[in-house]
């Protein structure tokens, strides 16, 4: 669409302007602020430079946290994308059905994260949990409490149990968008239901898909409260996500400075590979479309 | 809808889905004594004694209509200010755009977690802890860009005309916006108070820091609950399944919007 140059639709922006900048730009600037300073009291505070910037990214606790963390997302993002897709492709098309599975399938996102927390909590434990006594019932020794790696799977699936409905839901929208005659063509052209998938289905998705992955991408790499409730970032830490890391040197142990350097590097970390992909993206879209 | 193969996979997800929702549920109608003994699929003597508790014990009903209010405010702060803001961006070119819009989502991408002290102190400074007020602001940060995004998609698929000829039958400006354009963008406009009423509903960080006794949500009376009393898993558990009423009910009211509302308006 062409648009008309007019600068006063700044008058029409300004209202998120003040609002957003009061809530980023404020904090920010106070995060900017203690990440240069050793503050003892208001009074008492001290110029200290990179010193806290070289302090986190030379911490190893906080390496190990970083690998969790991709390790984390990388699963999330493998597992949720495919299935995801899988789902939305046998989604039905028209009929009571379609009410009916978008209800249900957005239901898990509409659920408090610290309640979901709690569901697989309640879930997973062998004595009360269905799930937990059951696997066990199976013959596998399973306690998320105690077992790193059951831990581990268990906040893995919660998230997959959590946010796939998300790609479903997104997928289903890029699909309902294909006319009907694209279908006929691939039939009469005789195309597989592979070529009908990689030709017309998923160029269709290509857009949402983008959308998809870069919210499952930031929100994976910013997850806090489920494992919080779930596993409380251990047994150990074998589930102390960034998030939990940063909580806990801010709140828990008050290193102001280490944690507000941690916190820029941390936001930047976000920016650049949202940014990154998203322009490698849209780059290859256009080059497809000439 | 015809029964067919493909299907199979879908109820098996859904299934999937269900399974620990209805095992909350089911916890939340036995009683203590029966959760911690033997394992069964279907409560021996139901009883809604857990609600009961609940819907009788101020501290946690407060907790609901504390979360109801500031998740209230928080979509009518939102929507108002992204009306115009989306309008201007779907119809205008103006200095800074694309910058301004990359820099909005920016905050959607900032983790809650970085925020935490800084808000804090600011809310503490100006006199707004422990107030609805404060959250629904806090919950504005990731919100107002959504709302814009979202809006901006869909205000994206009216046609400009419209726009034209508004002004060419000597419509104003506010006089078009509110009874021409906004009854075109209704679907939209839902779409949108839905996602606000959803990040705003599920967040429990920036809540809870906000908050200690007047504006405490119920998200966290329910973390708090859990640490301080031993485990009631009955009450925990029906406190839950209240958690997600409100949720189901709104997706009710948009399920037909629901997957382009997802898309962001973009599909």
């Amino acid at each position: 669409m062409n648009k008309i140059t007019n600068n006063k639709a700044w008058f029409l922006v300004l209202p998120v302007f003040f609002i957003v900048a009061i809530s980023a730009i404020i904090p920010l600037m106070t995060v900017v602020n203690y990440s240069v300073q050793d503050i003892f009291d208001p009074q008492t505070r001290f110029f200290v430079g990179t010193e806290w910037f070289e302090q986190v990214l030379g911490d190893s606790r906080l390496h190990d946290a970083l690998i969790r963390q991709i390790i984390y997302t990388l699963s999330v993002l493998f597992i949720e994308i495919p299935l995801g897709i899988a789902v939305a492709l046998t989604l039905p098309r028209k009929g009571w059905g379609v009410s009916a599975s978008m209800v249900l399938l957005a239901l898990p996102l509409l659920i408090p994260w610290n309640v979901v927390g709690t569901i697989w909590q309640i879930f997973g434990r062998a004595d009360i949990g269905l799930g937990g006594y059951v696997i066990n019932l199976l013959g596998i020794d399973y306690n998320y409490s105690q077992n790193p790696m059951d831990a581990w799977v268990t906040v893995l699936v919660m998230d997959v149990w959590h946010w796939t409905s998300l790609i479903v839901l997104l997928c289903y929208a890029g699909l309902r968008s294909i006319p009907d005659a694209y279908y006929q063509a691939a039939k009469i052209d005789g195309a597989s239901r592979w070529a009908v998938f990689r030709f017309i289905q998923l160029p269709k998705m290509q857009s949402v898909l983008v959308i998809g992955v870069l919210l499952r991408f930031m929100d994976s790499f910013m997850i806090y409260t489920e494992p919080f409730v779930l596993t409380g970032g251990g047994p150990g830490n074998a589930t102390t996500f960034l998030s939990q890391f940063l909580t806990r040197m801010a709140v828990g142990q008050f290193d102001l400075g280490p944690a507000a350097a941690f916190s820029l590097v941390y936001f930047l970390i976000i920016l650049l590979v949202c940014w990154v992909f998203y322009t490698v993206v849209m780059n290859a879209g256009k080059r497809e479309e000439q | 809808m015809h029964f067919q193969k493909r299907h199979i996979g879908l109820l098996l997800y859904i299934l999937f889905l269900l399974l620990p929702i209805y095992w909350l549920f089911n916890m939340s109608i036995k009683t203590n004594t029966e959760i911690l003994g033997a394992m069964t699929l279907f409560p021996d003597n139901p009883t809604l004694a857990n609600y009961a508790t609940i819907l009788t014990d101020p501290a946690w009903y407060s907790g609901y209509i504390n979360s109801m209010i500031y998740v209230g405010i928080n979509v009518i702060i939102s929507l108002v200010v992204a009306l115009p803001a989306a309008y201007a961006f779907s119809r205008f070119n103006f200095t800074g755009d694309k910058h301004l819009f990359f820099w909005l989502l920016t905050n959607r991408m900032a983790p809650p977690a970085v925020f935490l002290l800084p808000f804090f102190q600011l809310y503490s400074s100006v006199g707004l802890f422990d107030t609805h007020i404060a959250v629904a602001l806090a919950h504005c940060l990731f919100n107002v860009p959504l709302a814009v995004w979202i809006l901006e998609g869909f205000m994206s698929g009216i046609p400009k005309e419209i726009d034209e000829t508004a002004y060419i039958d000597g419509y104003s400006f506010p006089r078009f916006f509110a009874t021409i354009f906004i009854p075109l963008i209704r679907s939209g406009i839902g779409v949108t108070a839905f996602f606000c009423f959803m990040f705003s509903w599920v967040e429990l960080l920036l809540a809870r820091t906000l908050t200690s006794v007047d504006a405490k949500p119920i998200v966290a009376t329910m973390t708090r609950t859990v640490s301080a009393s031993g485990l009631d898993w009955g009450v925990l558990a029906a406190a839950g399944v209240l958690t997600i009423v409100p949720g189901a009910l709104v997706i009710w009211f948009v399920r037909n919007y629901i997957a382009k509302g997802f898309a962001m308006g973009r599909v």
